[in-house]
């Protein structure tokens, strides 16, 4: 694996696949009375989060807790930054605090790898602008792989995701999570459908990989994974489609829809939800529903990433290779 | 006796001089001001002599499209510093362009940058003035004032931005007519690029930037003619950077249009995969295009469509750019490394020959800043402005430390091929070997 994860296109299916074993050998850690472990004890894992987000600030931080780093948090607000420090710079304060990983959450596509050429540790992505979110893709692929191709290690050990259709739908122009997942799951083997109105979506998206609908309803029937992208509230001002109940009406996963999916079929959400826009409250709430999963399951990820990029010592419980 | 005005350039070769296009080794001599003579036996007793065997001479190169940073912005590029680069760079005439702070709106400022150019002596500076007060695209500045001024400007321009407003764009087009002005148009729908990062297309939509699109300057470009046909008053199109720009000018000035049209050189070499690593050091206005954009920018170059190479020599201080992709400023330094660009992209690719090069670097771009005294032809009794070029200098690394005081070069590291050996101003040389003289 590279030094940074900054992009999910730097992960090859091996790197993936990789990763997917590891955090389903970390799972097992969840079940016992005392969830840490040694493993990153005296490294330093810093949180840099320049936007507020405190469901992935706490994942990665119980991450690196969990494999007893130490964890320094420090948030734009309250900070040097509010005064007006550039990146550089405070990339380079935490160089000389001696910082074994980054992780930053920036409101700038391209900041995490910026930040990648001004420090030595391990840049980890947690979103950078609208660009890319690979660890969301990363547990979002975990959680599918659990739900649809079994649990440990008799279930999905060294599988990918093949001929798995995945439907993304929603404000994909903007999104980190859509980019991330479209080149993971693409490259785990998955079929990704990206559906949503023509404006929400780059003019370009045919050099992707993944096939494009502009009709959500069409897709229904043949998708093993639907994932609701967040519409967030600038977009639904900005003429990007004519309003919200119409937004809502054609691109919303109600309950009536979800009765169209395969029996097998799961709902997925990055969250945080916009319930009754994008998503019905019975269909968040329902049983095909992987949205809590995908939380606990985010930890688990997170903690594989920082234990394969930061090279921790061999894990003691299970012995997964180096 | 030495004669110290006088300089004798030897074993020169002048592109397109000489009878029926022959193009010999000759002599230029320089006495005074002024190109003296022209031909091989020349001898000037007491002249002092260079040897420039195996070189070309230009008419000295103009560019119509250079930010000088002063006054206001005097830690990123002075008139002295940008002057310097110009010269290094074979220039002998810069267009300012306005969008300093104070703005170049009025007789005043321009006057100011008009001195402190003749002050630095390093080339002619010629101003450009605002279209619109403080640029804010509301209301015209005094154009006629600025024109009536020492500064004698001709061209004018909101450079950085775009005069949007239709009816103003018109009036601006009309007013200048009293007085043989051009309207320089940076043209960019506000609206079409609000928070625009790079090109819109597959480099924007994998990067996550938002997307500059080609139709946001082609809507303008499109109006902008038509506005020009209608009223009969010149327009120059700023920093052409896609394939349908180019389609729309050719077909204005197969009307007859009077039209005009510059390329820079990024825009002729570079493309928007350079932003993979989101080096802001990629990041210009208009943005890097697409290669198909590259090819046909350089064919609309090679056969007139687009008049002149105009670099936009933009220079920013560091922090403006060792910062995100989004926060760093727009803009590259240009002055520099321009003539072997478009040794690279236009004459080792055949579509230019040096003829054709010093036509479009330099005769053209006179003309269009109606610019006495430049773009003349090398011959006995033009003014004695020259640019003495090794084009079989050996491709070499480009250096981001040169005269300028910025160093947001996007060629850095680049090889490129040729070299600036002299440049003259007025009979006197401003560079000699390379260097400063």
């Amino acid at each position: 694996m590279k030094r940074h994860l900054i992009s999910a296109a730097d992960l090859s299916r091996a790197d993936a696949v990789l990763i997917l074993d590891t955090a389903e050998e970390l799972a097992s850690l969840a079940d016992r009375p005392i969830k840490k472990l040694p493993t990153l004890r005296g490294r330093t894992v810093v949180n840099l989060f320049y936007e507020d987000s405190t469901r992935t600030r706490i994942s990665f931080e119980a991450a690196a807790k969990r494999l007893s780093a130490d964890v320094i948090n420090f948030s734009a607000k309250g900070s040097s930054v509010a005064k007006g420090e550039s990146l550089k710079d405070t990339a380079l304060t935490l160089e000389a605090m001696g910082a074994d990983a980054v992780v930053i959450r920036h409101g700038a596509s391209g900041a995490a790898h910026r930040l990648a050429e001004w420090v030595q540790g391990s840049v980890l992505n947690a979103g950078d602008g609208t660009h890319e979110h690979p660890t969301q893709a990363l547990l979002d692929a975990f959680t599918i792989r659990r739900r649809l191709r079994g649990t440990g290690p008799s279930g999905a050990r060294g599988a990918g995701l093949d001929g798995l259709r995945v439907t993304i739908v929603g404000d994909v122009l903007h999104s980190r999570v859509a980019r991330s997942n479209v080149l993971l799951l693409s490259t785990l083997g998955a079929e990704v459908t990206l559906a949503a109105p023509p404006t929400l979506l780059p003019l370009a998206v045919g050099s992707w990989p993944c096939a494009v609908s502009y009709d959500l309803d069409s897709e229904l029937a043949k998708s093993d994974v639907v994932m609701m992208l967040r519409v967030q509230q600038e977009r639904m001002t900005a003429a990007y489609f004519p309003s919200v109940r119409e937004y809502s009406r054609r691109y919303g996963l109600d309950a009536a829809r979800m009765a169209r999916l395969p029996g097998h079929a799961i709902v997925m959400h990055p969250g945080p939800m916009n319930r009754g826009v994008e998503i019905a409250a019975e269909v968040a709430d329902s049983v095909r529903s992987t949205i809590v999963e995908q939380v606990a399951n985010g930890v688990t990820t997170r903690m594989a990433v920082l234990y394969l990029l930061l090279g921790g010592m061999e894990f003691p419980a299970t012995g997964v290779a180096q | 006796m030495t004669d110290h005005d006088s300089w004798l350039i030897k074993g020169v070769t002048i592109p397109g001089g000489g009878e029926q296009g022959r193009e010999e080794q000759t002599s230029i001599l320089l006495t005074g001001e002024s190109v003296a003579a022209v031909g091989p036996d020349l001898d000037h007793p007491g002249a002092r002599i260079l040897d420039a065997g195996g070189l070309i001479a230009l008419p000295g190169l103009v560019d119509l499209h250079t930010h000088l940073r002063e006054p206001g912005r005097e830690d990123a590029e002075t008139v002295e510093t940008g002057t310097a680069a110009a010269a290094l760079g074979g220039y002998t005439a810069v267009h300012a362009m306005a969008n300093t702070d104070p703005v170049a709106d009025t007789a005043g400022v321009v006057e100011q940058v008009w001195r402190l150019g003749r002050a630095a002596g390093h080339c002619d500076v010629q101003p450009v003035g605002a279209v619109t007060v403080g640029l804010a695209g509301a209301r015209l500045a005094e154009l006629g004032t600025m024109a009536d001024s020492a500064a004698r400007v001709r061209l004018f321009s909101d450079d950085g931005r775009c005069v949007s407003d239709p009816l103003l764009m018109r009036r601006a087009l009309e007013y200048v007519k009293a007085f043989d002005g051009v309207i320089a148009q940076h043209a960019q729908d506000p609206r079409l690029t609000e928070g625009a990062q790079l090109n819109e297309g597959e480099m924007s939509a994998r990067l996550g930037l938002a997307g500059w699109p080609a139709v946001a300057e082609e809507a303008i470009i499109a109006r902008d003619c038509l506005l020009a046909a209608h009223v009969s008053s010149a327009l120059h199109v700023c920093h052409v950077s896609t394939a349908g720009s180019a389609e729309i000018i050719r077909w204005a000035k197969s009307k007859g249009w009077p039209v005009t049209a510059e390329v820079t050189p990024h825009h002729l070499l570079l493309t928007d995969e350079l932003a993979a690593g989101y080096d802001p050091v990629f990041k210009v206005n208009p943005p890097l295009r697409t290669k198909a954009d590259v090819t046909e920018l350089r064919r609309a170059l090679a056969d007139g469509t687009i008049d002149c190479v105009a670099t936009d020599h933009a220079p920013h201080p560091v922090e403006a750019k060792e910062t995100e992709w989004a926060e760093a400023a727009f803009g590259m330094t240009g002055l520099e490394t321009a003539l072997r660009v478009v040794h690279r992209a236009m004459v080792d690719t055949g579509l230019l020959d040096w003829a054709g090069v010093a036509d479009r670097m330099s005769v053209r771009p006179a003309r269009i800043g109606r610019l006495t005294g430049h773009g003349t032809p090398l011959t006995a009794g033009a003014p004695g402005h020259l640019t003495l070029y090794d084009p079989a200098a050996p491709a070499e690394a480009v250096t981001p430390a040169g005269a300028s005081k910025s160093r947001n070069t996007p060629f850095a590291g680049m090889e490129l091929p040729g070299r600036v050996v002299a440049t003259f101003l007025r009979g006197v040389p401003t560079v000699l070997d390379g260097k400063l003289a």
